[in-house]
């Protein structure tokens, strides 16, 4: 384990420049494309190496773009979507900070495939000195001719550009970010029509994450063939995992998928550990959206099998006793940690994150903040937590966009695991108040 | 102490400011302006003194050649735009469960103490104003908070002693 492919130079001093990023095998990708490869080749080859999209949804890349709409005479769209804003994700931040050109490299054999000739990195407005890294990056592509007018001598032309968001979590969802990059509010739209068929502008368009576009660049370069021979069968290639919480070395790590668990959290490559010695209490795998996982669930399934960094391990045993590979946003909870507060926090955030438009979605999230916050310092009851699970299923399934289910699957899941810990807290009012459950009882490694 | 600003008018733009908006506004193909419209207000923001007034808005509208209406919605929907005064300094806290599980509760309530001032509140001298903010992508590098442009991470009270000493000293940019 630890071949890498999006950050094995990240740490070469002056990787961020085009000359150094060049003379380290940057662009080949591009060259090979334009000059070998048709489009069509390029959408190919991203199909057969199975890639599924490293933004959290997981769904497959090139199947994607095989849905593009191509009608004559109308331009299409390329966007990435760099609004990363999912709690416990922070690794395309390190991939643009570290390494811009490899992202710049993978839009323009994207845009290729696409046939886009204007595309758009959307990155969300708090990482404005990182827009700053990508336009300094672009501009050097541009002299040196891998942006512009007839790239290569190609014929190919491609324009691309930063546009930066203004703090909406929302914005991450497509049609919402591509609403913001129209210049309006971040309101999710009703699909269908998808934004292959009707995008920016009313333009078929194509959004895709930025680990996803970076990770084109190894497919085209070594060839599916190649690529699929990492990882494990379902899911192949390479996964930018970022650690976080009570971990002795948090930070972001590009992993094999296939990694067992166990070794990523405690190996000494990886996250060596539980800071300051302490147990692993619960781990939520993918983001703050997916089903978080008692300590006995974590390094093993339900049916004892290993527990793996990969898409069909993490979600092994469904909703029951599973979870997703999500983003890669890694969260780990030490002993001292407090599910219902952490439940409480993770609710807040979604109440204040949606964006309003659907009802169940605007109210929803903001009466299960309350009544979680009520269960939190000792003033709840034991009806509320029958309550939260009505809530739940009252958001699910019932609006626009997924940040409704984001929002209840966590508090679900929670709750199967935990609901000793919510029931503490009802009938010890006043320790509660004072703080943390704990280990109290039950839970164990 | 209240900061006595009830209506600011329009901030002057100076000559590059205006060309470094039409460059954005050049960005979007012919009619689309109102894309810019978001990177426009981070601009003026900064310009108006960290803040965006009715009035800066409106001048927003007639800079894209759209309806005021419009920029107040944008402006009100992104929580990065402030619609009050702040003080020349803003902190944003992450508040979000990772940072929250290695104490980013302590670092507010710590910002509160030194500085005599609850969250959402501006000091009494109007060098700083305490925000807290939902998850800001540091998440393995927290406890964090955003002042201006940057990210202040790992903090521990000496790092937000030290900040804020930088910040009185004028070593860190401010906002007017």
């Amino acid at each position: 384990m630890g071949r890498k492919l999006l950050l094995e130079h990240a740490d070469v001093p002056g990787i961020e420049t085009f000359d150094v990023y060049r003379k380290h095998g940057g662009y080949r990708s591009v060259e090979k494309a334009l000059k070998t490869m048709s489009p069509e080749d390029v959408v190919e080859e991203v199909k057969k190496a199975n890639l599924k999209g490293r933004g959290g949804a997981g769904f497959p890349t090139g199947l994607k773009w095989s849905f593009l709409a191509k009608p004559e005479g109308v331009p299409r769209y390329l966007l990435c979507n760099a609004d990363e804003s999912e709690p416990g994700t922070f690794k395309d931040r390190y991939l643009m900070e570290h390494i811009p050109h490899l992202l710049i490299e993978g839009m323009i054999v994207s845009s290729y495939a696409l046939g886009s000739n204007l595309s758009f990195i959307y990155i969300r407005g708090e990482y404005l000195w990182i827009l700053e890294i990508l336009e300094k990056a672009i501009a050097e592509a541009y002299a040196k001719g891998f942006l512009g007018k007839n790239i290569l001598g190609s014929g190919f032309d491609l324009d691309l550009r930063v546009a930066p968001g203004g703090g909406a979590y929302i914005c991450g969802e497509e049609t919402a970010l591509i609403e913001s990059l129209e210049g309006k509010r971040g309101n999710p739209r009703i699909k269908p029509p998808f934004p292959a068929v009707k995008g920016l502008w009313g333009c078929p368009t194509v959004v895709n994450n930025v680990e996803s576009l970076a990770t084109v660049v190894p497919i085209i370069n070594d060839g599916a063939e190649e690529y699929t021979k990492l990882g494990t069968e379902a899911s192949n290639g390479t996964k930018l995992i970022s650690a976080c919480g009570n971990v002795t070395r948090g930070g972001v790590y590009e992993i094999e998928l296939g990694l067992s668990v166990e070794e990523f959290i405690y190996g000494d490559e990886w996250c060596r550990g539980i800071a300051n010695n302490k147990k692993i209490k619960a781990l939520v795998p993918g983001g703050s959206s997916v089903p978080i996982l008692p300590a006995h669930l974590i390094t093993k399934t339900a049916a004892g099998e290993n527990r793996l960094m990969s898409y069909e391990s993490l979600a092994d045993g469904g909703f029951a006793s599973g979870s997703m590979l999500g983003s890669g946003g890694f969260i780990v909870f030490d002993e001292d940690q407090c599910i219902v507060r952490n439940t409480w926090n993770f609710a807040r955030f979604y109440a204040h994150e949606s964006c309003g438009q659907c009802s169940p979605c605007r109210e929803g999230t903001g009466w299960m903040e309350k009544v979680l916050h009520r269960l939190e310092i000792g003033k709840g009851n034991m009806r509320d937590i029958e309550l939260l699970a009505d809530i739940n299923k009252k958001i699910e399934g019932n609006t626009i966009c997924p940040l409704g289910d984001a929002a209840a699957w966590p508090v679900a899941a929670a709750i199967r695991h935990f609901r000793e810990e919510f029931e503490w807290h009802v009938t010890h009012p006043e320790d509660a108040v004072k703080g943390n459950y704990g280990l109290l009882k039950g839970v164990t490694v | 102490m209240k900061i006595e600003v009830t209506q600011q008018s329009r901030p002057v733009l100076s000559p590059e400011k205006m060309a470094e908006i039409q460059g954005v506004i050049s960005q979007f193909p012919a009619g689309k302006q109102k894309s810019a419209i978001i990177r426009i207000l981070h601009i003026v923001e900064e310009v108006a003194g960290g803040w965006l007034s009715p009035d800066t808005m409106d001048m927003v509208a007639e800079i894209l050649d759209i309806q005021p209406i419009e920029v107040y919605e944008v402006a009100t929907f992104y929580t990065m735009f402030n619609l009050q005064p702040v003080g020349k300094y803003v902190f944003e806290v992450c508040r979000t469960g990772p940072c929250m599980l290695v104490g980013s509760d302590n670092i507010i309530e710590y910002i509160e103490n030194k500085l005599d001032i609850k969250v959402g509140g501006t000091s009494a001298d109007g060098m700083f104003t305490l925000k807290t903010a939902e998850c800001l992508g540091a998440c393995g590098y927290g406890p964090m908070l955003q002042c201006g442009k940057h990210y202040h991470e790992h903090l521990t009270p000496a790092k937000v002693d030290e900040l804020i000493e930088a910040c009185r000293k004028g070593e860190i940019k401010a906002n007017f």
